[in-house]
């Protein structure tokens, strides 16, 4: 897909105006999982307002964000980092094949304590 | 007034206790409710992307059951549930776009426009019964330090939600006071667990839980209480597996004296 339709479509889908971002950071500051992230929470705002999309489609951040929703609590400017991830994740797993997660490898995961609610949330996470 | 009552796919399974006592409070509290007859599963995460419709129709299937079958109060305990179908149901009075497609879908008898309140458990425990009248009904105080665990999906994002403070929670602390609790205030009470990652990625939500937990008994707890089953499973699981975690229905009933 043209590079300048693929970001049109993830900004779309994101619901938020990155234009807004002021750059101050808090929303990175915030995030409980930053240390496991190579593009920071900051960065998929940015990244996105520049069109650069293919750094966002490639990083590992896409599986470590754990939507948690504190960036989007901490933006004094209305922004929510969250749904810029959430809208890139969509843009990978939408794609024939680019699925994370196989349903036939639920059943193999399911044990005495796992609750549905995980199962439930991962599959709709990496799986479309 | 009687509410609708959505127990959610981990609350007839994992989660019993949660369902379980969570009824046995209400009756005993003399709270008129009925489950949603035809419910299925909220969907466990909101779908975020604005494109998405047929991810949200379930929730909104249980939304329109509160508003035909009841009084338009939707009852929910777990926090993920409540979370989805109170942003969805957001979603159904303020996007026009989702409104007109679910409503297409779903063909409903009358369109559904977010007409019901979507109420947790512990907003009932506030707003409806009052803390107060909780504490007259209590019989066997718990008498134990509590740390409540918040987590992430009962406050965030506030401005939808519309919960609690989103950085100063009160109201656990408050239920644990009406039952006879001493709350334990404590900095990571509103950090998250490491949600569903764990599934795929333990090792974040081990950090992410131990962290929880060892904060939590730092500071003196003896004990946690949480509305949340994947917040319950990470903390149990992955966790520093020395301070024990309950569902809040659980020490509602025993301090009601419900509890078998
Ligand atoms: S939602 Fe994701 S990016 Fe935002 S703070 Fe939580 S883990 Fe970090
Ligand atoms: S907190 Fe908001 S304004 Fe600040 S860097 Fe993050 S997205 Fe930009």
């Amino acid at each position: 897909m043209d590079k300048l339709e693929q970001v049109k479509l993830v900004k779309e889908r994101s619901g938020t105006d990155a234009r807004k971002c002021m750059k101050c950071g808090k929303c990175s500051g915030r995030c409980p999982a930053y240390n496991e992230m190579d593009v920071k929470p900051h960065q998929f705002v940015s990244y996105i307002e520049k069109g650069d999309i293919d750094k966002l489609l490639n990083s590992k951040s896409l599986y470590t964000c754990l939507s948690c929703f504190a960036c989007v609590e901490r933006c004094p400017r209305g922004v929510a980092p969250a749904n810029v991830i959430e809208a890139v994740r969509q843009e990978v797993i939408r794609v024939q094949g680019e699925n994370k997660i196989q349903a036939e490898k639920v059943p193999e995961m399911i044990d005495e304590t796992i609750p549905q609610q995980l199962l439930v949330s991962m599959f709709r996470k990496l799986n479309k | 007034m009687k509410f609708t009552y959505y127990p959610g796919c981990t609350l007839r399974t994992k989660a019993k206790q949660l369902d379980i006592y969570g009824r046995k409070s209400l009756e005993a509290l003399g709270v008129d409710f009925e489950e949603v007859k035809e419910w299925q599963c909220c969907g466990a995460v909101y779908p975020i992307s604005r494109d998405e419709v047929a991810t949200k129709l379930s929730a909104v299937r249980t939304l329109n059951s509160a508003k035909v079958e009841g009084e338009g109060k939707l009852l929910t305990l777990c926090s993920a549930c409540h979370h989805v179908l109170k942003r969805v149901n957001g979603d159904m009075k303020n996007d026009e776009n989702i409104r007109f497609k679910a409503n297409n879908y779903l063909a409903l008898e009358e369109e559904y426009a977010g007409e019901t309140d979507v109420i947790h458990y512990l907003e009932l425990l506030r707003d409806y019964v009052g803390f107060d009248n909780i504490k007259r009904a209590v019989k066997n105080p718990i008498n134990k330090k509590v740390g409540a665990y918040y987590g992430c999906l009962l406050l965030r994002p506030s401005k939808e939600l519309a919960f609690d403070s989103p950085e100063n929670p009160t109201i656990i602390e408050d239920f644990i006071k009406a039952i006879g609790g001493t709350p334990v205030i404590y900095g990571m009470r509103n950090e998250c667990c490491g949600a569903y990652v764990s599934a795929t990625n333990k090792e974040i939500a081990v950090k992410k839980s131990v962290k929880v937990t060892d904060d939590a008994m730092g500071h003196g707890a003896e004990l946690l209480v949480t509305a949340c089953p994947l917040c319950m499973y990470n903390l149990t699981e992955n966790g520093n597996k020395k301070v024990p975690v309950y569902y809040f229905t659980e020490l509602l009933a025993e301090a009601l004296g419900v509890k078998e």
